[in-house]
């Protein structure tokens, strides 16, 4: 029964998404898909940054920089050609170990360039070194000082970003190829692709989900919690504080990079505006504006202003409208949006219960 | 020109602009000490003050539109204070954060649609945007020593303000010892309000002043909060003289990067520099170490 009980929220998010797509085929609006799909992405990376800022109590301005790390990776990966370099020892490797894929260009000239796959590895191996070599220092960093050091850090990755012309400066990387992946299921931009598309983004976010929950609810997130509380007692009753908080730390840059491989992948292309401090502060705020350490409240704020957004519902008026909604939510209800919303019902159900067992009585 | 005069030259803009963002800095500073709160929307009130003052520079004299410009801003800065601070005390200080993040989003996207988005500026306070005073072989605008003279003034009254008034005092005593100052019967919420509106105007001011070299743009705000923020961690958060070092420090690396690195990796080196200061002294520069009255959120 209890097992039941801790599943049936992840069956009824399930359901929900099924629903949604069902409900938008019905009404002919598919299309909308496309944006809730990169919706869900941003989500995941809004998801991993809760695990931080709520759970661990460090709050990290750089989120950007790992979507666009992830992103910008396997772009270059896929997109770059190693035709030239053939005979070089690392991508005559790269090429045995199959890393590599033979494609003709526009021309039918034949390139050589990395399969999505492997610039995926690539990306996340990239990310885990840098987020290590980041998160080690950074960590011994408390409150502002540490949203200091990982702004400055997305700055620099972003500046380098545009100013490197590998990275196709301020114009990005395009025509990343589709990436096939197990099941029959392909991640690419074409329109035929999109439902599975949408599926394979409520598979990550459902997935990733369901790793938080059990990471939270496991020793690892009960020591998590008891140092954002209070550091030095956790400290004082044994905690490896620095580890812990490094793992978080390592762990939400792996969850931004792998949004950002999927994301890429799909919408075929990145730029650099992807990387820049506005995005990581829009993270943030997402994470504030849900809750932080309420996941099903960062979900639902997360994926409903991204998706209005991406749709270009609030047009010229994109960042205000972004604005108010979070100081709305923010200086109303902190605990995130859904917190009054459950209480608000169950203050409803006990008083029609009791209602119920007032007619009941005399009877 | 010869290597020393270009040397002379780049440190001379690197203090221009460093003054400007010592400026941001002691105000996240003022802020940051009465209430414990980083104001994001602090490169705001530098881009308000300029805007202001260029739109009432078409109706009255320059020194006029300059006053009436901080004053406006002043008013502002007091009155997001009554109207999201003084409200929300019981919210955690991260959340107050978050909410300037808010307001600072709002507000540039309420200058883009009040003003649009052309560059204006003020005309230059004396001479043009062509003459340039020389020293030591650098040439420098006039333009540079009324934003070093009115800084370094507004920043020693401000510091005989905190240290000689009563009302100053009263203010330090309430971000030394809150409880203790409200005993002391320093009403802790008015002195809050104050310190929104003293930077408040402290930014615009600079905003002003700046305007005829830098140009004022209704996106100008965020990055100058970031190079304020900056600052103001490099010197120690909570000490104004250490804020107008790191706004100085900044400043200067900044400039001086740009004779060794490409233009586009100017901000590369200023925020290098940053973090390796974090990483091997983690409460800036001239800060205290954590625990010792750092306020944490």
């Amino acid at each position: 029964m209890s097992a039941l009980k801790k599943i049936l929220p992840y069956l009824g998010l399930i359901a929900a998404l099924i629903a949604l797509q069902v409900i938008l085929k019905l009404a002919g609006r598919e299309f909308w898909l496309t944006q809730l799909t990169m919706a869900l992405y941003c989500t995941v990376v809004v998801l991993g940054l809760c695990l931080l800022m709520g759970f661990a109590g460090q709050v990290s301005l750089g989120h950007a920089a790992f979507f666009a790390m992830g992103g910008y990776t396997t772009a270059w990966f896929t997109t770059h050609n190693f035709a030239a370099s053939k005979d070089a020892l690392l991508v005559s490797l790269m090429q045995n170990l199959g890393m590599l894929q033979e494609r003709t260009d526009l021309y039918n000239n034949p390139i050589l360039t990395g399969q999505p796959w492997a610039g995926c590895g690539l990306a996340l191996l990239i990310t885990l070194a840098i987020s290590l070599i980041i998160g080690y220092p950074a960590l011994r960093l408390h409150g502002h000082y540490l949203a200091m050091a990982t702004l400055g850090f997305g700055l620099i990755v972003s500046k380098i970003i545009i100013g490197s012309s590998t990275l196709g400066a301020s114009d990005g990387l395009t025509n990343v190829p589709a990436w096939s992946l197990p099941l029959g299921l392909t991640l690419g931009r074409r329109p035929e692709l999109r439902v599975q598309n949408f599926y394979v983004a409520s598979g990550l976010l459902v997935l990733t989900l369901l790793l938080l929950r059990n990471w939270v609810y496991s020793r690892v997130g009960r020591a998590l919690q008891a140092i954002h509380d209070r550091e030095t007692a956790a400290n004082a009753a044994g905690i490896d504080t620095a580890r812990y908080k490094l793992k978080a730390f390592v762990a939400s840059a792996m969850l931004a990079a792998l949004a950002g491989v999927f994301y890429t992948h799909y919408t075929g292309g990145i730029s650099p505006s992807k990387a820049g401090a506005l995005e990581s502060v829009r993270y943030v705020a997402l994470a504030a504006a849900g809750g932080m350490s309420s996941l099903w409240g960062v979900t639902t704020v997360s994926t409903a202003l991204n998706f209005c957004s991406f749709r270009g519902w609030f047009g010229s008026l994109d960042h205000a409208i972004f604005g108010m909604v979070l100081i709305v939510i923010v200086s109303l209800a902190p605990e995130g949006p859904l917190r009054p919303i459950s209480e608000g019902l169950a203050r409803t159900w006990r008083k029609l219960a009791r209602r119920k067992e007032a007619t009941d009585a005399p009877a | 020109m010869d290597a020393d005069n270009l040397a002379l030259q780049y440190l001379l803009s690197g203090i221009t602009k460093g003054s400007i963002y010592a400026v941001v800095a002691i105000g996240f500073n003022l802020i940051y000490s009465a209430t414990g709160v980083l104001n994001f929307a602090q490169g705001e009130f530098v881009m308000l003050g300029g805007m202001i003052a260029v739109t009432l520079a078409a109706f009255v004299p320059l020194p006029v539109a300059v006053t009436g410009a901080v004053l406006a801003v002043t008013l502002l800065g007091c009155g997001l204070e009554l109207a999201f601070f003084r409200r929300l005390r019981r919210h955690s200080v991260l959340h107050l954060i978050i909410i300037t993040i808010g307001l600072s989003i709002v507000i540039q996207e309420a200058a883009l649609h009040i003003w649009d988005e052309k560059v204006r500026s003020l005309p230059y306070f004396t001479g043009n945007e062509a003459s340039s005073v020389r020293w030591w072989g650098a040439s420098i605008s006039p333009q540079v020593f009324w934003v070093l003279g009115t800084v370094g003034i507004a920043v020693l009254v401000l510091h005989l303000f905190l240290r000689q008034t009563l009302t100053g005092q009263a203010m330090r005593a309430c971000s030394a010892q809150p409880e203790a100052a409200m005993l002391a019967g320093i009403n802790l919420q008015n002195m809050r309000t104050l310190a929104f509106g003293l930077s408040a105007g402290l930014g615009a001011l600079a905003g002003c002043v700046i305007s005829p070299i830098t140009m004022t743009h209704y996106e100008m705000g965020a990055p100058l909060a970031i190079k304020g923020f900056a600052s103001a961690v490099l010197g120690g958060l909570g000490n104004p003289t250490a804020a107008l070092a790191g706004g100085l420090m900044v400043g200067i690396l900044e400039a001086a990067s740009v004779s060794v690195l490409p233009a586009a990796y100017n901000d590369v080196a200023a925020f290098a520099v940053l973090l390796l200061v974090l990483f091997f002294r983690p409460h800036g520069i001239w800060g205290k170490p954590a625990g010792q009255g750092v306020r944490e959120h």
